[in-house]
């Protein structure tokens, strides 16, 4: 039993070498959901009818798909049809897609929970929509959407291990390669496991740090 | 020459006819009461006033400048028309008094020390200097709307537009807001109130209007509305709401 907690505790340095890559791959995987994730949660609410029908397919089609098959069919299948991308770049793609259609979601509550009489508030002082999307919008929505970012952002972060199939030397891969050599799966996947823990502590308690701040009194997020 | 004039304002969402054909004329310094049932178009009216229901058709002009002109523009516009709503419409993220500052810093371009003194002057006229910098969810439905008011007021409208602005209030904190609003119309504000508050209705409207389905059925000073109604559906709507207010009218 000790020497099984030892050899986990010895282990974890080589582990921690896969934990930056872990880090990469979520951080550029959310940072891609976002970026399509806001747009598409704008052109479902604020764009045209036909618009509005392309949206809802591409996030109906994104949620139904697991990562794993989006991941190989971006890695194995794009390929034969002349698209290449290595494994970081189809991991991200893989994960960033299928996030961002459930970062749209997020986004698209947060804006609709906003209500239109603010949008009239904003426009009856003289604003411009802009103005009023970037000072009134924006602020309220950004503190809404943080706890369903946050959960957003820890799942992602654990469907990070997914990379290994592609090859990609993350933390679960470092742990493979160990216990090839040791013949202890029981001790090293212990030991992937208390990193990725740890990991979703970490995060977990930086974002709701971060909602701390933004906190003021009718928007109580940081308890969540 | 009238401040505001509504040359047969149409207006439709989707099959639903809100307005069908509206037109009147407001003073400087009068204080017009629209009344009528729900969904006959009353808050549909003012946002045609100021533009955030643009008419599908008909004419609105404010001063020379017409409003429906596509040419207008409507920021500098709506600038001059302040507006009260129903259910406050505070932006939620920002104090009282930066309520009250945001527009005059973002549109007036005004530096920021003078609108705040400014912004501190129009929440004293309101009574709520001391509660400056709360949170709307900090401040009491009664106290927010009176919020609503000194951020409509801080950008010197020519016009203030009232969308029910006590009918989302508790009865003990109706008051307040509706002395708010008589001490408005008492310094010569022209204001246009949607509101079934027919105790200030009598006391400071220059006119009622009463309306029905899209219609202005009829508009007259309010010794007249209330003493003798012209229009039956005017009366029977007037008796309904003494009823309910427990007034003799």
């Amino acid at each position: 039993m000790l020497a099984s907690l030892l050899y986990i505790l010895t282990n974890i340095p080589l582990l921690l070498k896969g934990v930056l890559i872990a880090v990469e791959i979520t951080v550029c995987s959310i940072a891609l959901g976002m970026v399509i994730g806001i747009l598409v949660a704008f052109l479902k609410i604020y764009g045209s009818k036909n618009m509005k029908k392309v949206v809802s397919i591409y996030e109906w089609v994104f949620r139904g798909i697991p990562q794993l098959v989006l991941l190989f069919i971006v890695y194995f299948g794009l390929p034969t049809i002349g698209l290449n991308f290595g494994p970081f770049v189809s991991v991200v793609i893989g994960l960033g897609l299928c996030s961002s259609a459930y970062q749209a979601q997020i986004y698209r509550g947060a804006i609709l929970s906003i209500g239109s009489e603010q949008m009239e508030a904003g426009l009856s002082l003289g604003m411009s929509k802009f103005q009023t999307l970037f000072f009134i919008i924006l602020p309220q929505a950004v503190r809404l959407s943080l706890p369903g970012f946050t959960n957003e952002f820890t799942i992602v972060l654990k469907d990070s291990p997914l990379a290994y199939a592609v090859g990609i030397a993350e933390i679960l891969k470092y742990g493979r390669d160990l216990i090839v050599t040791s013949f202890k799966p029981f001790e090293i996947y212990l030991a992937c496991a208390i990193i990725y823990f740890v990991l979703f502590q970490l995060f977990y308690y930086l974002f709701k740090y971060i909602a701390s701040r933004f906190e003021v009194p009718g928007f109580l997020i940081a308890d969540q | 020459m009238s401040l505001v004039r509504v040359e047969n304002v149409k207006k439709s969402f989707g099959k639903n006819t809100v307005l069908d054909g509206v037109s009147f004329t407001i003073e400087k310094g009068e204080v017009k009461v629209i009344i009528g049932p729900s969904g006959t178009g009353k808050s549909t009216l003012l946002r045609c006033i100021n533009m955030l229901a643009p008419p599908d058709s008909g004419k609105i002009w404010l001063q020379d400048i017409e409003l429906t002109n596509p040419k207008t523009n409507l920021h500098q516009m709506r600038q001059k028309i302040g507006m009260v709503f129903q259910h406050f419409a505070l932006f939620k993220h920002l104090k009282a008094i930066d309520n009250v500052a945001l527009g005059l810093v973002k549109v007036k371009g005004m530096n920021r020390s003078d609108a705040y003194k400014k912004a501190m002057n129009d929440l004293q006229k309101v009574g709520l200097a001391e509660h400056a910098d709360k949170y709307p969810a900090q401040l009491s439905g009664g106290q927010q709307q009176r919020v609503g008011i000194a951020r409509a007021l801080a950008m010197d409208p020519l016009l203030m537009l009232f969308d029910e602005p006590t009918s989302a209030l508790d009865p003990e904190l109706i008051g307040e807001v509706l002395q708010v609003m008589q001490n408005l119309a008492k310094e010569g504000m022209t204001m246009v109130c949607v509101t079934h508050e027919m105790g200030f209705a009598k006391s400071v409207a220059s006119e009622i209007i009463f309306m029905e389905k899209g219609h202005i059925l009829e508009a007259s000073a309010p010794q007249q509305m209330f003493s003798n109604p012209q229009n039956e559906r005017t009366r029977s709507f007037l008796h309904k709401i003494a009823e309910l207010y427990g007034e003799t009218l």
